[in-house]
Protein backbone atom coordinates (compact mmCIF):
# COMPACT_ATOMS: atom_id res chain seq x y z
CA UNK A 1 0.00 0.00 0.00
CA UNK A 2 2.17 3.15 -1.15
CA UNK A 3 2.26 5.59 2.03
CA UNK A 4 1.19 9.19 1.69
CA UNK A 5 2.84 10.29 4.81
CA UNK A 6 6.14 12.38 5.08
CA UNK A 7 6.89 10.28 8.16
CA UNK A 8 9.39 7.82 7.22
CA UNK A 9 8.39 4.57 8.98
CA UNK A 10 11.66 3.01 10.68
CA UNK A 11 11.75 -0.69 11.45
CA UNK A 12 12.64 -1.89 14.16
CA UNK A 13 10.87 1.07 16.69
CA UNK A 14 12.31 4.42 18.18
CA UNK A 15 15.66 3.96 19.27
CA UNK A 16 16.10 5.01 22.82
CA UNK A 17 19.68 4.98 23.15
CA UNK A 18 20.13 9.08 23.17
CA UNK A 19 17.62 9.41 25.95
CA UNK A 20 20.10 6.74 28.33
CA UNK A 21 23.14 9.14 26.73
CA UNK A 22 21.50 12.18 27.71
CA UNK A 23 20.66 11.50 30.92
CA UNK A 24 24.23 10.44 31.55
CA UNK A 25 25.28 14.09 29.87
CA UNK A 26 23.18 15.42 32.40
CA UNK A 27 24.27 13.42 35.08
CA UNK A 28 28.29 14.67 34.07
CA UNK A 29 27.04 18.18 33.66
CA UNK A 30 25.54 18.44 37.13
CA UNK A 31 28.52 16.75 38.72
CA UNK A 32 30.87 19.78 36.93
CA UNK A 33 28.59 22.30 39.20
CA UNK A 34 26.97 23.91 35.65
CA UNK A 35 23.16 23.15 35.13
CA UNK A 36 21.87 22.15 31.76
CA UNK A 37 19.90 24.81 29.68
CA UNK A 38 16.30 24.15 30.00
CA UNK A 39 14.20 23.62 27.20
CA UNK A 40 11.62 26.43 26.28
CA UNK A 41 8.31 25.68 27.59
CA UNK A 42 4.93 27.00 26.93
CA UNK A 43 3.94 27.55 30.50
CA UNK A 44 0.87 28.12 29.09
CA UNK A 45 -3.27 27.89 29.43
CA UNK A 46 -5.11 26.57 26.68
CA UNK A 47 -8.81 26.15 26.34
CA UNK A 48 -11.36 25.34 23.68
CA UNK A 49 -15.22 25.21 24.33
CA UNK A 50 -18.13 23.92 21.82
CA UNK A 51 -21.01 26.11 20.88
CA UNK A 52 -23.94 25.96 18.60
CA UNK A 53 -22.24 26.74 15.73
CA UNK A 54 -18.65 25.11 16.25
CA UNK A 55 -15.61 25.58 18.44
CA UNK A 56 -14.20 28.35 20.27
CA UNK A 57 -10.08 27.55 20.92
CA UNK A 58 -8.53 30.44 23.29
CA UNK A 59 -4.33 30.65 24.42
CA UNK A 60 -2.34 32.71 26.23
CA UNK A 61 1.27 34.43 24.93
CA UNK A 62 3.62 33.97 26.96
CA UNK A 63 6.58 31.27 25.97
CA UNK A 64 8.57 31.02 29.47
CA UNK A 65 12.74 29.50 30.15
CA UNK A 66 12.86 28.31 33.15
CA UNK A 67 11.86 31.98 35.19
CA UNK A 68 12.26 33.80 32.11
CA UNK A 69 9.96 35.02 29.29
CA UNK A 70 11.69 34.00 26.27
CA UNK A 71 8.74 35.02 23.99
CA UNK A 72 5.76 37.97 25.36
CA UNK A 73 3.51 37.25 21.73
CA UNK A 74 4.24 33.83 20.62
CA UNK A 75 1.33 31.91 18.74
CA UNK A 76 0.24 29.09 20.72
CA UNK A 77 -2.66 28.13 18.21
CA UNK A 78 -1.19 26.17 15.18
CA UNK A 79 -2.83 25.26 11.91
CA UNK A 80 -3.60 22.10 10.99
CA UNK A 81 -6.05 22.78 7.86
CA UNK A 82 -8.04 25.19 6.91
CA UNK A 83 -10.97 23.56 9.30
CA UNK A 84 -9.05 22.61 12.30
CA UNK A 85 -6.72 23.72 14.05
CA UNK A 86 -4.40 23.15 17.39
CA UNK A 87 -3.85 24.96 21.07
CA UNK A 88 -0.32 23.08 21.94
CA UNK A 89 1.08 23.22 25.70
CA UNK A 90 4.55 21.81 26.66
CA UNK A 91 7.76 21.94 25.49
CA UNK A 92 7.35 25.05 22.24
CA UNK A 93 9.84 22.75 19.88
CA UNK A 94 7.94 19.77 20.76
CA UNK A 95 4.23 21.08 19.65
CA UNK A 96 4.97 23.47 16.76
CA UNK A 97 6.97 20.59 14.91
CA UNK A 98 4.33 18.24 15.80
CA UNK A 99 1.56 20.26 14.63
CA UNK A 100 3.14 21.02 11.34
CA UNK A 101 4.19 17.21 10.59
CA UNK A 102 0.43 16.00 11.27
CA UNK A 103 -0.75 19.16 9.59
CA UNK A 104 1.49 18.00 6.93
CA UNK A 105 0.20 14.74 6.20
CA UNK A 106 -2.85 15.64 6.51
CA UNK A 107 -2.89 17.58 3.51
CA UNK A 108 -1.51 14.74 1.77
CA UNK A 109 -4.44 12.55 3.33
CA UNK A 110 -6.91 15.32 2.67
CA UNK A 111 -5.80 15.37 -1.29
CA UNK A 112 -5.72 11.35 -1.27
CA UNK A 113 -9.21 11.00 -0.26
CA UNK A 114 -10.65 14.39 -2.30
CA UNK A 115 -12.31 15.03 1.38
CA UNK A 116 -11.87 17.98 3.60
CA UNK A 117 -10.13 16.26 6.43
CA UNK A 118 -12.16 15.14 10.18
CA UNK A 119 -11.25 16.33 13.11
CA UNK A 120 -11.00 12.31 14.30
CA UNK A 121 -8.42 11.97 11.68
CA UNK A 122 -6.38 14.59 12.72
CA UNK A 123 -6.77 12.79 16.94
CA UNK A 124 -5.90 9.66 15.42
CA UNK A 125 -2.60 10.63 14.24
CA UNK A 126 -1.19 12.90 16.65
CA UNK A 127 -2.14 10.43 19.79
CA UNK A 128 -0.55 7.27 17.41
CA UNK A 129 2.52 9.69 17.06
CA UNK A 130 2.98 11.00 20.48
CA UNK A 131 2.51 6.77 21.88
CA UNK A 132 5.19 6.11 19.52
CA UNK A 133 7.29 8.55 21.73
CA UNK A 134 6.13 7.28 24.39
CA UNK A 135 5.78 10.50 26.50
CA UNK A 136 9.09 11.95 25.14
CA UNK A 137 7.33 14.37 23.06
CA UNK A 138 6.38 16.96 25.69
CA UNK A 139 3.13 18.36 23.58
CA UNK A 140 0.00 18.50 25.31
CA UNK A 141 -2.56 19.70 22.86
CA UNK A 142 -6.08 20.84 22.72
CA UNK A 143 -7.46 20.22 18.89
CA UNK A 144 -10.74 21.65 17.60
CA UNK A 145 -12.42 21.87 14.28
CA UNK A 146 -15.38 21.46 12.25
CA UNK A 147 -15.87 18.72 10.14
CA UNK A 148 -18.72 17.00 8.02
CA UNK A 149 -20.25 15.57 11.34
CA UNK A 150 -19.92 18.83 12.96
CA UNK A 151 -18.26 20.49 15.67
CA UNK A 152 -15.41 18.24 17.98
CA UNK A 153 -13.24 19.00 20.49
CA UNK A 154 -10.26 16.51 21.86
CA UNK A 155 -7.76 16.94 24.33
CA UNK A 156 -4.69 15.24 23.45
CA UNK A 157 -1.91 14.29 26.27
CA UNK A 158 1.97 13.47 25.80
CA UNK A 159 1.67 10.06 26.12
CA UNK A 160 -0.97 9.38 23.64
CA UNK A 161 -4.59 9.12 25.28
CA UNK A 162 -7.19 11.73 24.13
CA UNK A 163 -10.08 12.92 25.59
CA UNK A 164 -13.30 13.72 23.35
CA UNK A 165 -15.66 16.49 25.18
CA UNK A 166 -17.30 19.50 25.48
CA UNK A 167 -14.79 21.73 26.84
CA UNK A 168 -11.07 21.07 27.78
CA UNK A 169 -8.21 22.84 29.41
CA UNK A 170 -4.41 22.13 29.42
CA UNK A 171 -1.35 23.51 30.59
CA UNK A 172 0.10 25.07 33.80
CA UNK A 173 -3.14 27.19 34.27
CA UNK A 174 -5.46 24.42 33.44
CA UNK A 175 -6.91 24.68 36.77
CA UNK A 176 -7.64 28.13 36.93
CA UNK A 177 -9.40 28.12 33.60
CA UNK A 178 -11.09 25.16 34.34
CA UNK A 179 -13.00 26.59 37.35
CA UNK A 180 -14.50 29.21 34.81
CA UNK A 181 -15.55 27.06 32.57
CA UNK A 182 -17.07 24.65 35.35
CA UNK A 183 -18.61 27.52 36.48
CA UNK A 184 -20.14 28.79 33.35
CA UNK A 185 -19.96 26.34 30.85
CA UNK A 186 -24.21 25.52 29.07
CA UNK A 187 -24.56 23.41 26.37
CA UNK A 188 -25.48 25.18 22.71
CA UNK A 189 -24.28 28.49 23.61
CA UNK A 190 -24.14 31.74 21.46
CA UNK A 191 -21.36 32.77 19.80
CA UNK A 192 -20.55 35.67 21.63
CA UNK A 193 -20.76 33.61 25.08
CA UNK A 194 -18.59 31.44 24.29
CA UNK A 195 -15.53 33.66 23.24
CA UNK A 196 -16.45 35.66 26.80
CA UNK A 197 -15.86 32.08 28.27
CA UNK A 198 -13.18 30.97 26.67
CA UNK A 199 -11.63 35.32 26.88
CA UNK A 200 -12.28 34.87 30.87
CA UNK A 201 -10.95 31.19 31.25
CA UNK A 202 -7.66 32.18 29.04
CA UNK A 203 -7.60 35.84 31.43
CA UNK A 204 -8.03 32.73 35.12
CA UNK A 205 -4.89 31.40 33.73
CA UNK A 206 -3.17 34.61 32.46
CA UNK A 207 -3.81 36.43 36.29
CA UNK A 208 -3.69 33.17 38.42
CA UNK A 209 -0.82 31.07 36.98
CA UNK A 210 3.07 32.56 36.63
CA UNK A 211 3.42 30.16 33.83
CA UNK A 212 0.85 32.46 31.47
CA UNK A 213 0.60 35.88 30.65
CA UNK A 214 0.67 38.70 28.08
CA UNK A 215 -2.05 38.48 25.89
CA UNK A 216 -5.17 36.65 24.94
CA UNK A 217 -5.67 34.81 21.39
CA UNK A 218 -8.84 33.45 20.07
CA UNK A 219 -9.36 31.08 17.20
CA UNK A 220 -13.60 30.36 16.55
CA UNK A 221 -13.79 27.94 13.91
CA UNK A 222 -17.39 27.48 12.20
CA UNK A 223 -18.75 25.54 9.47
CA UNK A 224 -16.50 27.21 6.33
CA UNK A 225 -14.95 30.01 8.43
CA UNK A 226 -12.24 30.86 10.70
CA UNK A 227 -11.76 33.68 12.62
CA UNK A 228 -8.23 33.62 13.99
CA UNK A 229 -8.29 37.08 16.67
CA UNK A 230 -4.96 37.38 17.31
CA UNK A 231 -4.75 39.17 19.89
CA UNK A 232 -7.88 39.13 20.67
CA UNK A 233 -7.49 41.28 24.23
CA UNK A 234 -4.72 43.01 24.83
CA UNK A 235 -4.83 41.65 28.75
CA UNK A 236 -1.62 43.23 29.49
CA UNK A 237 -0.15 46.29 27.59
CA UNK A 238 2.96 47.48 28.78
CA UNK A 239 2.41 50.69 30.97
CA UNK A 240 3.51 54.10 29.68
CA UNK A 241 6.74 55.75 32.23
CA UNK A 242 5.43 58.38 33.71
CA UNK A 243 8.37 60.49 33.44
CA UNK A 244 11.54 60.94 31.17
CA UNK A 245 15.05 60.37 31.69
CA UNK A 246 16.33 62.20 28.87
CA UNK A 247 18.84 64.89 30.15
CA UNK A 248 18.90 68.36 28.09
CA UNK A 249 22.66 68.92 26.18
CA UNK A 250 24.89 70.64 29.22
CA UNK A 251 23.35 68.79 32.19
CA UNK A 252 27.26 66.81 32.79
CA UNK A 253 29.21 69.84 32.19
CA UNK A 254 32.50 69.15 30.25
CA UNK A 255 36.30 69.68 31.48
CA UNK A 256 38.74 68.21 28.90
CA UNK A 257 38.29 67.18 25.67
CA UNK A 258 41.23 65.08 23.40
CA UNK A 259 40.38 63.51 19.92
CA UNK A 260 42.83 61.63 18.53
CA UNK A 261 42.20 61.00 14.77
CA UNK A 262 42.59 57.28 13.33
CA UNK A 263 43.89 57.11 10.20
CA UNK A 264 42.93 53.71 8.71
CA UNK A 265 43.49 53.29 5.01
CA UNK A 266 41.33 51.01 2.86
CA UNK A 267 43.12 47.71 1.68
CA UNK A 268 40.95 45.99 -0.15
CA UNK A 269 37.22 47.07 -0.87
CA UNK A 270 35.16 44.07 -2.21
CA UNK A 271 31.20 44.86 -3.25
CA UNK A 272 28.76 41.11 -3.47
CA UNK A 273 25.24 42.41 -4.38
CA UNK A 274 23.01 39.77 -2.44
CA UNK A 275 19.96 38.91 -4.80
CA UNK A 276 16.78 40.35 -3.46
CA UNK A 277 14.52 38.96 -6.06
CA UNK B 1 13.25 13.54 33.16
CA UNK B 2 12.69 17.22 32.50
CA UNK B 3 11.43 19.14 35.78
CA UNK B 4 9.04 21.46 35.48
CA UNK B 5 9.64 25.24 37.68
CA UNK B 6 6.31 23.66 40.01
CA UNK B 7 6.62 20.46 40.87
CA UNK B 8 6.65 20.74 44.86
CA UNK B 9 2.69 20.66 44.37
CA UNK B 10 1.36 17.36 43.84
CA UNK B 11 -2.06 19.67 43.31
CA UNK B 12 -0.67 20.62 39.91
CA UNK B 13 -1.67 18.48 36.38
CA UNK B 14 2.25 17.94 35.82
CA UNK B 15 1.68 15.78 32.48
CA UNK B 16 5.46 15.92 31.88
CA UNK B 17 6.36 13.79 34.88
CA UNK B 18 2.70 12.11 35.50
CA UNK B 19 1.38 10.09 33.36
CA UNK B 20 -2.84 10.26 32.76
CA UNK B 21 -4.06 7.08 34.45
CA UNK B 22 -7.19 5.54 34.81
CA UNK B 23 -7.11 5.01 38.35
CA UNK B 24 -10.08 2.98 38.10
CA UNK B 25 -12.90 0.60 39.12
CA UNK B 26 -13.98 -1.72 36.44
CA UNK B 27 -16.39 -4.80 36.53
CA UNK B 28 -17.46 -7.78 34.47
CA UNK B 29 -20.91 -10.03 35.11
CA UNK B 30 -21.78 -12.97 33.06
CA UNK B 31 -25.55 -14.16 32.85
CA UNK B 32 -27.82 -16.37 31.26
CA UNK B 33 -28.08 -14.71 27.51
CA UNK B 34 -25.76 -12.28 27.74
CA UNK B 35 -23.08 -9.94 30.41
CA UNK B 36 -23.55 -6.91 32.28
CA UNK B 37 -20.44 -4.34 32.02
CA UNK B 38 -19.60 -1.42 34.36
CA UNK B 39 -17.04 1.46 35.14
CA UNK B 40 -16.48 4.46 36.85
CA UNK B 41 -15.25 7.66 34.92
CA UNK B 42 -12.78 9.58 36.49
CA UNK B 43 -9.22 9.73 34.53
CA UNK B 44 -6.26 11.21 36.95
CA UNK B 45 -2.75 12.88 36.10
CA UNK B 46 -1.47 12.79 39.72
CA UNK B 47 -3.85 14.46 42.06
CA UNK B 48 -5.88 16.33 39.45
CA UNK B 49 -9.20 14.85 37.33
CA UNK B 50 -8.58 15.81 34.00
CA UNK B 51 -11.81 14.18 32.85
CA UNK B 52 -14.62 13.78 35.09
CA UNK B 53 -16.71 11.80 32.23
CA UNK B 54 -14.94 9.45 30.83
CA UNK B 55 -16.30 6.00 28.80
CA UNK B 56 -14.26 2.80 29.97
CA UNK B 57 -16.42 0.57 28.37
CA UNK B 58 -15.00 0.87 25.16
CA UNK B 59 -16.81 -1.11 21.92
CA UNK B 60 -14.11 -3.81 20.28
CA UNK B 61 -16.83 -5.51 17.91
CA UNK B 62 -20.48 -4.75 17.61
CA UNK B 63 -21.02 -7.45 20.57
CA UNK B 64 -17.34 -7.23 22.12
CA UNK B 65 -16.48 -4.12 24.79
CA UNK B 66 -13.44 -4.16 27.06
CA UNK B 67 -13.39 -1.79 30.00
CA UNK B 68 -10.07 -0.62 30.27
CA UNK B 69 -8.19 0.73 33.68
CA UNK B 70 -4.33 1.30 34.48
CA UNK B 71 -2.65 3.72 31.74
CA UNK B 72 -5.01 5.57 29.38
CA UNK B 73 -2.92 6.17 27.14
CA UNK B 74 -2.05 2.25 26.73
CA UNK B 75 -5.13 1.01 26.78
CA UNK B 76 -6.49 3.43 24.36
CA UNK B 77 -3.56 2.63 21.77
CA UNK B 78 -3.72 -1.65 22.28
CA UNK B 79 -7.58 -0.99 22.24
CA UNK B 80 -7.61 0.95 18.88
CA UNK B 81 -5.19 -1.94 17.68
CA UNK B 82 -7.40 -5.00 19.14
CA UNK B 83 -10.40 -3.06 17.08
CA UNK B 84 -8.63 -3.13 13.92
CA UNK B 85 -7.06 -6.30 14.09
CA UNK B 86 -10.31 -7.96 15.09
CA UNK B 87 -12.77 -5.93 12.63
CA UNK B 88 -10.54 -7.51 10.07
CA UNK B 89 -10.72 -11.23 11.53
CA UNK B 90 -14.33 -10.69 11.50
CA UNK B 91 -14.49 -10.00 7.50
CA UNK B 92 -11.79 -12.52 6.43
CA UNK B 93 -14.39 -14.88 8.31
CA UNK B 94 -17.36 -13.37 7.09
CA UNK B 95 -18.85 -14.04 10.83
CA UNK B 96 -18.89 -12.59 14.33
CA UNK B 97 -16.01 -12.78 16.18
CA UNK B 98 -15.67 -15.15 19.29
CA UNK B 99 -15.46 -13.19 22.73
CA UNK B 100 -12.30 -15.48 23.21
CA UNK B 101 -10.75 -14.56 20.06
CA UNK B 102 -11.07 -10.90 20.68
CA UNK B 103 -10.22 -11.34 24.83
CA UNK B 104 -6.69 -13.61 23.22
CA UNK B 105 -6.02 -10.57 20.71
CA UNK B 106 -5.74 -8.53 24.16
CA UNK B 107 -3.47 -11.09 25.48
CA UNK B 108 -0.99 -11.45 22.92
CA UNK B 109 -0.29 -7.48 23.18
CA UNK B 110 -0.58 -7.67 26.90
CA UNK B 111 1.56 -9.83 27.40
CA UNK B 112 4.23 -9.82 24.56
CA UNK B 113 5.05 -6.10 25.33
CA UNK B 114 4.52 -6.96 29.30
CA UNK B 115 7.42 -4.76 30.11
CA UNK B 116 6.40 -1.56 28.18
CA UNK B 117 2.45 -1.47 29.44
CA UNK B 118 0.64 -0.54 31.76
CA UNK B 119 -2.71 -2.36 31.48
CA UNK B 120 -5.65 -4.00 33.01
CA UNK B 121 -8.47 -5.05 30.70
CA UNK B 122 -11.53 -7.19 31.36
CA UNK B 123 -12.99 -8.23 27.95
CA UNK B 124 -16.85 -9.07 27.83
CA UNK B 125 -19.37 -9.71 25.32
CA UNK B 126 -21.66 -12.39 23.55
CA UNK B 127 -21.44 -14.24 20.78
CA UNK B 128 -23.56 -16.82 19.15
CA UNK B 129 -21.19 -20.42 20.04
CA UNK B 130 -20.54 -20.03 23.67
CA UNK B 131 -23.24 -17.03 24.44
CA UNK B 132 -21.95 -14.25 27.27
CA UNK B 133 -18.61 -14.39 28.28
CA UNK B 134 -15.93 -12.38 30.55
CA UNK B 135 -12.31 -12.65 30.45
CA UNK B 136 -10.07 -10.75 32.26
CA UNK B 137 -6.75 -9.22 31.15
CA UNK B 138 -4.90 -8.10 34.00
CA UNK B 139 -1.32 -6.69 34.80
CA UNK B 140 1.43 -8.70 32.75
CA UNK B 141 -0.78 -10.83 30.60
CA UNK B 142 -2.77 -13.40 31.69
CA UNK B 143 -5.97 -14.41 30.49
CA UNK B 144 -9.04 -16.29 32.34
CA UNK B 145 -12.28 -16.61 31.93
CA UNK B 146 -14.44 -15.59 34.88
CA UNK B 147 -17.94 -15.25 35.67
CA UNK B 148 -17.42 -12.37 37.56
CA UNK B 149 -14.66 -9.92 37.55
CA UNK B 150 -13.42 -6.73 38.74
CA UNK B 151 -10.12 -4.90 38.46
CA UNK B 152 -8.54 -1.44 38.57
CA UNK B 153 -7.71 0.37 41.51
CA UNK B 154 -10.78 0.36 43.21
CA UNK B 155 -11.55 -3.06 43.17
CA UNK B 156 -9.05 -3.87 46.08
CA UNK B 157 -12.34 -2.61 48.24
CA UNK B 158 -14.90 -4.26 46.71
CA UNK B 159 -13.67 -8.36 46.72
CA UNK B 160 -15.34 -8.70 49.74
CA UNK B 161 -18.62 -7.58 49.00
CA UNK B 162 -18.49 -9.46 45.19
CA UNK B 163 -17.68 -12.56 46.52
CA UNK B 164 -20.27 -12.50 49.11
CA UNK B 165 -23.04 -11.16 46.74
CA UNK B 166 -23.05 -13.20 43.47
CA UNK B 167 -24.82 -16.32 42.89
CA UNK B 168 -24.84 -17.82 39.53
CA UNK B 169 -27.74 -17.34 37.66
CA UNK B 170 -28.68 -14.13 38.73
CA UNK B 171 -31.30 -11.88 36.16
CA UNK B 172 -30.16 -9.35 33.84
CA UNK B 173 -31.60 -6.69 35.97
CA UNK B 174 -29.99 -8.17 39.38
CA UNK B 175 -26.87 -8.03 37.55
CA UNK B 176 -27.18 -4.82 36.67
CA UNK B 177 -28.24 -3.62 40.07
CA UNK B 178 -24.98 -5.68 41.85
CA UNK B 179 -22.56 -4.20 39.89
CA UNK B 180 -23.88 -0.42 40.24
CA UNK B 181 -23.66 -1.30 43.70
CA UNK B 182 -20.93 -3.09 43.84
CA UNK B 183 -18.92 -0.49 41.51
CA UNK B 184 -20.92 3.02 44.05
CA UNK B 185 -19.11 1.08 46.86
CA UNK B 186 -15.84 1.55 45.18
CA UNK B 187 -16.29 4.87 43.83
CA UNK B 188 -16.69 5.59 47.70
CA UNK B 189 -13.80 4.66 48.94
CA UNK B 190 -11.24 4.66 46.12
CA UNK B 191 -9.72 8.12 45.40
CA UNK B 192 -8.58 7.39 41.77
CA UNK B 193 -12.38 6.58 41.07
CA UNK B 194 -15.43 8.78 41.17
CA UNK B 195 -17.82 10.38 38.49
CA UNK B 196 -20.54 8.34 37.02
CA UNK B 197 -21.54 4.78 36.77
CA UNK B 198 -21.87 3.88 33.48
CA UNK B 199 -23.17 0.33 33.03
CA UNK B 200 -24.06 -1.64 29.28
CA UNK B 201 -25.60 -4.92 28.74
CA UNK B 202 -24.76 -6.66 25.92
CA UNK B 203 -27.07 -9.53 24.61
CA UNK B 204 -28.12 -11.49 21.26
CA UNK B 205 -30.24 -8.25 20.93
CA UNK B 206 -27.67 -5.51 20.87
CA UNK B 207 -26.10 -3.56 23.67
CA UNK B 208 -28.43 -1.02 25.97
CA UNK B 209 -26.06 1.40 27.45
CA UNK B 210 -27.08 3.54 30.54
CA UNK B 211 -25.19 6.06 32.89
CA UNK B 212 -25.67 6.51 36.82
CA UNK B 213 -25.28 10.48 37.56
CA UNK B 214 -24.20 11.24 41.37
CA UNK B 215 -27.08 11.40 42.75
CA UNK B 216 -28.83 8.70 41.50
CA UNK B 217 -26.14 6.41 42.88
CA UNK B 218 -27.75 3.61 45.02
CA UNK B 219 -27.25 4.83 48.69
CA UNK B 220 -25.71 3.01 51.80
CA UNK B 221 -24.49 3.48 55.14
CA UNK B 222 -24.63 7.43 56.15
CA UNK B 223 -21.09 7.01 58.13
Amino acid sequence: MASVSVCQYRPGGFSFENCKRNALLEADINKLGFSSPAARKTGTTICGVVYKDGVVLGADTRATEGMVVADKNCSKIHYISPNIYCCGAGTAADTEMTTQIISSNLELHSLSTGRLPRVTTANRMLKQMLFRYQGYIGAALVLGGVDCNGPHLYSIYPHGSTDKLPYVTMGSGSLAAMAVFEDRYRPNMEEEEAKRLVRDAIAAGIFNDLGSGSNIDLCVITKGNVDYLRPHDMANKKGVRTGSYRYKHGTTGVLTKAVTPLNLEVVEESVQTMDTS
Amino acid sequence: IVSTFNNYNDLYPDWTQREVSTGTTIMAVEFEGGVVIGADSRTTTGAYIANRVTDKLTPIHERIFCCRSGSAADTQAIADAVTYQLGFHSIELDEAPLVQTAASLFREMCYRYREELMAGIIVAGWDPRRGGQVYTVPVGGMMTRQPVSVGGSGSSYIYGYVDSNYRAGMSKEECLKFTAEALTLAMERDGSSGGVVRLAVISEQGVERQVILGNQLPKFSTV
